[in-house]
């Protein structure tokens, strides 16, 4: 057990945002955290890195409690990619040796530089290193928003809806990477998200978040008709593509009712 | 990570050498604006005798009282208080996070301006005099900057008080400077419409901001506070790299954003109202020479503060000069000339983007 979340509460203007999150995690796993908008899959990732105070509970990551950690020292152990970043003129490269904040101390070292160059070749993105980041795509800012998060040399990631505003190929790039950064550095990763498919392909754990609780948790097994319905309130059918297990929202009906709606007089 | 990989890439260096450069090249402006400065005025004296006074080599007594007595403090004060304006405006801007941000958009000044109008207009401190070179002069210049300062520090604690309640927002903040900053000019134009002729000339007077004010008894205290901030914001700059990203991104790589946003605002208006208070009213100068800077050497604040610094000092001293020159015998206050000579750079360096 490497990460252990026990009785989490947080409350945002007196009302219950989380009640009691409860959950572990193992090394070297994919987590994808779901729930319908405004659950608080987001609030979830800031309390975990004290981004947002929790009012109870407690993080143990490898028998430390991560709350009572000073943020510099959170921020060495947790790497943290929100959903927006902001650009500015900076060069790629200096927009990921940002990432050794936690580290650096007057000044940055040669270590740190290499550090920076070594995650630029990890993720193949050598050639944009000295591209501006203000006239990047969106694909390629996150890409620098998670290099950014790695040269932090975090034990766990939490990404909050990584492929939220990319196109079909980024998205798959961008999951792929965190999949197999996972799997080489032995650290874990929590993403918010909110394509089921996307998480059925790339994540090994999967938690559900409903009424501020952690409604179930699990591997894939757990992903059914009938919890999808439960906790997003719409009826969906899973089959299999090629041995890819797929979500299609509605039921066989519904479908059919709307083709044949939609079929011109 | 598999730090074995990686190298220290040389297109890197060669990138942040350049940068360097840039600013080795602006301290050398500096440097030759400092000297021009001195050498010219109602009387000139040759360049190499201002070296040879400033080092002491070489007797050439007859410059000695003016060189020290009133072109030193004068040239120094161009200097310190142009880095200073400079590096809180860029604080600012990065701490706000919105482009608009110096040390006027807060209220700092205007607050200062009211100050020195309620000393002139209410305490009495402000009279005409009928020579050519000092048309009017403040009667008790440490009542009126006292008061001044007192009134920019008011500004600042209601900023303050009121950013903390909530939350240390930007939006907060700079909507209160927008605020205080019409309640004082409002203010102000309520004291000059009940005031004598005297008192105006005095308050419109004191508002132009001149570093002609300068003497040897306040410039270490500008010097001391002016170092004092530029380090603490040099010290501060990967937080502020940080803020630029996002506050979010900033938390996340353990900055204390609230904090460092209250205490950087806190020393960014700290400076301006000591340079406003003995100074006067100087615009400009905070607002656009972050700008300038950030396009020859980008938003990374390891070389955007020092660039700034130099700039704002490069940028007042050069305003200063033609002040003096521009209209001789007659002397305009620097506030006057700042934006004349700032503003067709910035508009040029707009129209031409960024320097790639």
């Amino acid at each position: 057990m490497m990460l252990s979340v026990n009785e989490l509460k947080f409350m945002y203007r007196n009302k219950n945002v989380l009640r009691e999150i409860g959950f572990s995690i193992e090394r070297g796993q994919v987590i994808a955290v779901l729930g319908p908008n405004g659950v608080g899959k987001t609030t979830l990732l800031k309390c975990l890195n004290r981004i947002l105070k929790p009012m109870h509970g407690t993080v143990m990551l490898d028998e430390e409690s991560l709350l009572d950690l000073g943020t510099m020292d959170i921020a060495r152990r947790v790497g943290y990619v929100p959903q927006r970043v902001e650009t500015g003129r900076l060069t790629a490269f200096d927009a990921v040796l940002l990432g050794r904040r936690p580290h650096i101390g007057w000044d940055v070292t040669p270590h740190d530089l290499a550090v920076v160059d070594a995650v630029f070749i990890r993720l193949s993105m050598g050639a944009l290193r000295l591209t501006y980041i203000d006239e990047m795509s969106g694909g390629e800012l996150q890409k620098v928003a998670i290099a950014r998060a790695l040269v932090q040399e975090p034990k766990i990631l939490l990404l909050d809806e990584p492929t939220s505003n990319l196109d079909l190929k980024n998205q798959v790039d961008i999951l792929t990477t965190i999949r197999e950064v996972v799997r080489d550095h032995k650290i874990a990763a929590i993403m918010t998200m909110h394509d089921l498919n996307q998480a059925l392909r790339f994540a090994d754990t999967f938690i559900f978040i409903k009424n501020g609780t952690v409604y179930i948790h699990g591997d894939r097994d757990i992903v059914t008709p009938q919890v999808i319905e439960e906790v997003y309130g719409l009826p969906v059918m899973i089959g299999e593509l090629s041995g890819v297990r797929c979500v299609i929202p509605g039921v066989c009906k519904i479908t059919l009712e709307r083709n044949h709606a939609y079929t011109p007089p | 990570m598999h730090t074995e990989e990686g190298t220290i890439p040389d297109d890197y260096l060669h990138y942040t050498r350049q940068k360097v450069m840039y600013i080795a090249a602006g301290i050398v402006l500096v440097f030759f604006l400092f000297i021009l400065a001195i050498s010219v005025g109602a009387v000139a004296i040759p360049p190499v005798d201002v070296l040879q006074t400033l080092f002491g080599i070489g007797a050439s007594v007859k410059w000695e009282r003016i060189i020290w007595n009133i072109r030193l403090p004068q040239a120094l004060a161009a200097i310190i208080a142009g880095v200073g304006l400079a590096v809180a405006g860029v604080a600012m801007q990065s701490i706000l996070r919105n482009p608009l941000a110096s040390p006027f958009t807060l209220g700092i000044s205007s607050a200062g301006a009211f100050g020195a109008a309620v000393s002139i207009i209410l305490l009495g401190t402000g009279r005409i005099q009928s020579t050519v070179a000092n048309p009017v002069s403040i009667s008790n210049p440490y009542l009126t900057t006292i008061v001044a300062f007192l009134f920019c520090m008011l500004a600042t604690a209601v900023i303050l008080i009121l950013s903390h309640v909530k939350g240390a927002s930007p939006e907060v903040m700079i909507l209160t400077g927008v605020a205080l900053s019409s309640l004082f000019s409002a203010g102000v134009m309520f004291l000059q419409y009940f005031s004598s002729d005297t008192q105006l000339a005095a308050v419109v007077f004191w508002s132009f901001g001149d570093v002609g004010r300068a003497t040897w008894d306040i410039l270490p205290l500008m010097a001391v506070v002016v170092a004092g901030a530029t380090l603490y914001f040099l010290f501060n700059r990967w937080n502020y790299n940080a803020i630029d990203a996002g506050d979010e991104t900033a938390q996340g790589l353990g900055v204390d954003v609230a904090r460092i946003r209250i205490v950087g605002m806190t020393v960014a208006a700290l400076v301006s109202a000591v340079i406003v208070a003995l100074l006067g009213v100087i615009g400009f100068v905070g607002l656009v020479c972050p700008h300038i800077m950030r396009r020859i050497v980008g938003d990374d604040h390891r070389f955007l503060i020092p660039g700034t610094a130099v700039c704002g000092a490069a940028l007042l001293l050069a305003s200063d000069t033609v002040a003096r020159t521009i209209v001789a015998p007659y002397i305009l206050p620097v506030a006057v000339i700042t934006a004349f000579m700032g503003a067709p750079i910035f508009i040029y360096l707009l129209f031409r983007g960024y320097k790639r």
